[in-house]
């Protein structure tokens, strides 16, 4: 186990204990330290793309700015957060990030929660695309669903999420997972009880034998079957089915 | 043809030396690919053919780059040692008439130097050499850069055996005395890297060379590589007998397959003769390198970008808090050094550290090439010992500037900064550059005149960084967006006297909040022009104007029917029918099409001269 | 392109990740751009997603996804060559030839590219035509260039 020191900006130290090697983000977030954070998913491996995560860590001699979600915690670091230097660029970020992706709610909350409405970004704001390149739809879909269906295409500030070759693909299993974790709603998934439509193709789903619920995509049961070790049988009725069957099932077979 | 003791290897040295007559009449044509740009292959051609044709015996050798590329191609005849620049085939049936079988020198292909009027015939004499120390680039015109004998020949190796007789150890403390720092940029002493990744734990480790030379204007790298490619894989063998490397990989960036070819001939080489590969010269050292390519990025010059796409993976880099020297290359521990570093290394084993020091100044020892280019007159590479001024390289080696008027020159691409003129008496040091907002770099060094626009400059490695960024980072991708956006509204002369501070603003957490040195030094080139500059930023805001006459919104195109002649060469050139006008008559710009393109300006013979841009 | 092209290269450098890059290169060396096929045949023997592939030839410059025209030109837009006005000889260029955003001209005769710098700065500005340079352009300068292809500079007021 490691000890660690957080100091907060009036000056109060607290101990903490860590496993070594864990996400300093985590850390400080499980003793109820606010820090704000958008690519960051317990789940997945830290990636460090939107920079929000900020703090000061003090390691032998050295302190430096760096984000926490990727820094490996160890045993006798100070760490430093809402110092004025991790405020202040905090604070640019955010103006960053909201002249990228303007007009979303779940951004400006979090901006106006760190002093910054959107009026106030002095960069010209981009209506283009709400995605803010936080790569949580790539990692969820390549590291969770094992897919790889969609992934970061090109560099610098053309980078962007696509398919392989920008068309609908194979891979994809319409298990919107992209969507679902994407803090932003860039990634849009259409929903009806029959089928699923993403990333441009139109997925059937499988229905409950018993009631006709959805359950997941065809293409997502074969996937799970085939990578996770899921029976087939066990996506051929919804949860409320299966517990009526399993009742009757149990009031027939008696003791 | 394998040489099994450092014994052995002596012997064969002794061999090709004395099978050299020194006095033998040779010429040696520069192979850099500015020359060959030029023509040197053709010339090669020529003087075999001329020489059969004299019946003369003639040693004819492509060599490595001799860095004046300014007067490409060059020549030298030996044995007098008598240098020609700008030669073209026509010239050769002379050459080999009069100054090889005459001893006659051409007076018209020797180096004038244009201010003084004064002529030189031998290369060492020339300013542009004289003043340098060409340590390193000096070998280069020596040999044929596709023959191992050429190199062992003129000591090729002898570092390596030396470094085997003193025992790792010894060779460790050598490099670390000889306070080698980084010729790549990062200016880290080598011998510390070397002695982190020894101490890490693995019996794996990876030996790097980083030929990724991306800055662009440098290319000091590309002539090692194609000039002497030996001189890297000696460094390298010497390294994995220090650290204990068991496998090497040279990065060579993809826009350099002369490169890539050379080094694959001199690796062959190598192994053939035993100097690479299991126990070399009898050590008990198995190491062998591999040329891995890139694939046009220049972000994987950073170290951790570079070893990802030597997996297979883009080159996005990860955070060094666990280093590389202990988890580097598939999480091995990995040294990786520059391609100039390790061409030291051999001659420092050779000749030892204290004659190391004893070049260059107590933080900053050695030598330096420099890639001096732009509007200097003098272009080419250049060998300098560390704490020579600018000023010194810039007027005395570089012939000072065409136009007369130097404005600033910028260091360390990218990553660096611009100095002015007031700057020029600097010397030339890692820790001196970097107190001043600039750093070394790998060596570009860009001179600028009045017709460069600062804010125009800015703005160019601006969009150089955020097109290369591996885009990642929100400060780096977005932030170099937004301040690429703030300097062309500027140029265009929509920007106000706001958007300067915002500038700072923005480049403080560029370089604060950025994972990687591409984002942590992004900002130094705009900074740096606006700390030297300010003036011509508000120029360009307050009075809307561009006094280098760059930005194409600012400027404004007319003929000064004074000078015209009307040879309507321009209005003939002219992409959009811009410019009216009759033959022998005055003519006109309609700036409603004018598209400030400039060829009119470079259509109107100087002569007359008769475009104005203002 | 034809699969067994592919798999000559895939052997060749043994279907190792490690030499994904290279493998990439040598398909494209081919025909001067990387078809999907080719690609596919790639994911499947060496083991990784297609999309980790379109990744690679997306991020690194060298790739194109897209077929390119029978010449290159490539112009370099390094510093000493910008300073000498590389920009505006590109400009030429494109403006010349008509090429669409890819830099293609319509009839896939000739490819404009930019490329950051070729390290031959004591010839800039310049432009390397099918492998070949010319040095010290000016807008004159490249017109003798086009006569070698059957190009024209744009004049106003022809068509």
């Amino acid at each position: 186990m490691a000890k660690i020191t957080v100091i907060s900006p009036k000056g109060a130290r607290r101990e903490l204990e860590a496993e070594e090697g864990a996400s300093l983000l985590r850390v400080l977030l499980d003793a109820g330290i606010e820090v704000p954070h958008l690519c960051y998913h317990e789940a997945l491996s830290a990636y460090g793309a939107c920079r929000l995560c900020l703090v000061e860590v003090k390691k032998g001699k050295k302190r430096t700015l760096t984000t926490s979600c990727n820094y490996p915690v160890r045993d006798g670091i100070e760490v430093y957060h809402d110092t004025d230097k991790v405020v202040r660029n905090r604070k640019m970020v955010l103006e960053l990030t909201l002249a990228k992706s303007p007009g979303i709610p779940a951004l400006i909350d979090l901006a106006e929660a760190h002093g910054l409405k959107q009026d106030e970004v002095r960069f010209p704001l981009d209506h283009a695309n709400d995605c803010i390149l936080c790569g949580l739809c790539e990692r969820v879909c390549r590291e969770g669903v094992g897919a790889e269906a969609i992934t970061f295409s090109q560099r610098g500030d053309k980078k962007e999420i696509q398919t392989p070759f920008a068309i609908p693909t194979m891979a994809c299993i319409g298990c919107a997972s992209c969507a679902h974790i994407c803090p932003t709603g860039h990634i849009k998934a259409e929903e009806t009880p029959l089928w699923t439509q993403i990333w441009g193709r139109q997925f059937k789903k499988v229905r409950c034998l018993e009631c006709g619920a959805p359950l997941v995509t065809e293409a997502q049961r074969d996937h799970l079957v085939e990578t996770r070790g899921f029976a087939a049988d066990y996506f051929e009725y919804c949860d409320v089915c299966k517990r009526t069957r399993q009742a009757e099932h149990f009031a027939t077979v008696g003791r | 043809m394998t040489i099994n003791t450092p014994a052995e290897l002596e012997a064969k040295r002794g061999e090709i030396v004395s099978a050299r007559d020194p006095n033998r009449e040779a010429i040696a044509i520069c192979a850099g690919t500015g020359c060959i740009a030029y023509g040197s292959n053709e010339l090669f051609e020529a003087f075999e053919a001329g020489a059969k044709e004299a019946g003369v015996e003639l040693d004819v050798r492509m060599t490595g780059c001799h860095g004046f590329c300014e007067r490409g191609p060059l020549v030298v005849v030996y044995p007098e040692k008598i240098f020609y620049q700008r030669v073209q085939p026509k010239d050769v049936p002379e050459i080999i008439e009069k100054t090889v079988k005459g001893g006659e020198v051409i007076e018209r292909l020797c180096y004038v130097d244009p201010v003084t009027d004064e002529r030189y015939t031998h290369e060492e004499e020339v300013p542009f050499y004289k003043h340098q120390e060409r340590l390193i680039l000096g070998n280069n015109g020596l040999i044929d850069p596709t023959s191992i004998e050429d190199y062992i020949g003129i000591g090729g190796y002898k570092g390596m055996a030396k470094a085997f007789a003193m025992g790792r150890d010894a060779v460790l403390k050598e490099v670390m005395d000889a306070r080698l720092r980084g010729r790549g940029g990062g200016g880290f002493e080598a011998g510390w890297k070397w002695k982190f990744c020894r101490e890490a734990e693995g019996d794996t480790k990876y030996i790097l060379c980083n030929a990724d030379e991306g800055d662009p204007g440098a290319f000091m790298d590309r002539s090692i590589l194609e000039g002497n490619p030996h001189s890297v894989i000696e460094g390298m063998v010497i390294g994995a007998w220090a650290i204990g490397g068991t496998d090497g990989y040279i990065y060579v960036r993809n826009e350099y397959p002369l490169a890539v070819q050379r080094l694959g001939i001199a690796l062959d080489q190598a192994r053939e003769w035993g100097l690479l590969g299991k126990d070399i010269l009898g050590s008990g050292l198995d190491f062998d390198i591999q040329i891995n390519r890139g694939g046009g990025a220049f972000v994987c010059g950073e170290s951790t970008a570079l070893m990802l796409s030597i997996e297979g993976k883009v080159g996005e880099p990860r955070a060094k808090h666990i280093h590389t020297a202990e988890s580097g290359l598939w999480e091995k521990p990995t040294n990786l050094n520059n391609v100039e570093t390790w061409a030291n290394v051999p001659a420092i084993l050779d000749r030892g550290a204290e004659w190391f020091c004893s070049m260059g100044t107590e933080g900053s020892t050695g030598t330096k090439i420099f890639s001096l280019v732009g509007k200097v007159n003098n272009t080419g590479l250049v060998e300098v010992p560390m704490g020579i001024t600018l000023r010194e390289i810039v007027e005395k080696i570089g012939g000072g500037v065409p136009s007369g008027t130097f404005k600033a020159v910028q260091t360390g691409g990218p990553s660096g900064g611009c100095l002015p003129a007031s700057e020029l008496d600097l010397p030339v040091d890692f820790d001196a550059l970097t107190a001043k907002g600039s750093m070394m770099g790998s060596g570009g060094m860009i001179v600028m005149d009045e017709e460069t626009c600062m804010v125009d400059f800015a703005k160019y490695f601006t969009n150089f960084l955020r097109f290369e960024s591996c885009g990642k980072c929100t400060t780096c991708r977005d932030g170099l967006h937004q301040m690429h956006g703030i300097l062309q509204r500027i140029c265009d002369g929509k920007g106000t006297e706001a958007d300067l501070d915002l500038i700072e603003e923005l480049g403080e957490t560029i370089h604060e909040g950025s994972l990687c040195a591409l984002g942590g030094t992004a900002a130094n080139p705009v900074l740096s022009t606006l700390k030297y500059f300010r003036d011509e930023y508000l120029a360009h805001i307050v009075d809307h104007r561009c006094p280098a006459r760059v930005c194409q919104e600012l400027i404004t195109f007319t003929i000064d029917n004074d000078k015209c002649t009307g040879c309507t060469l321009c209005a003939k050139r002219c992409p959009t029918g811009a410019i009216t006008g009759e033959k022998k008559g005055p003519h006109y710009i309609d700036q409603d099409k004018c598209i400030k393109c400039r060829v009119c300006y470079d259509a109107c013979p100087t002569k007359w001269a008769a475009v104005d841009i203002a | 392109m034809e699969l067994t092209q592919v798999d000559e290269i895939l052997d060749r450098h043994e279907c190792q990740q490690s030499n994904l890059l290279a493998i990439m290169q040598d398909i494209q060396a081919e025909e001067n751009w990387l078809p999907r096929d080719a690609l596919r045949r790639v994911s499947e023997r060496v083991g990784v997603s297609v999309a980790h592939l379109y990744r690679l030839a997306t991020f690194f410059e060298a790739f194109h996804l897209e077929p390119r025209g029978k010449h290159i030109w490539t112009v370099c837009m390094g510093t000493a060559c910008h300073v000498r006005g590389a920009k505006l000889l590109a400009e030429k260029l494109e403006r010349d030839m008509d090429v669409d955003e890819r830099g293609n001209t319509a009839d896939m005769e000739h490819t404009v590219e930019e490329v950051n710098c070729v390290g031959a700065c004591a010839l800039g500005p310049l432009i390397i035509v099918d492998g070949k340079y010319h040095g010290n352009m000016t807008s004159t300068k490249v017109d003798k260039v086009y006569k070698g292809y059957d190009l024209k500079p744009m004049t106003g007021g022809e068509e």
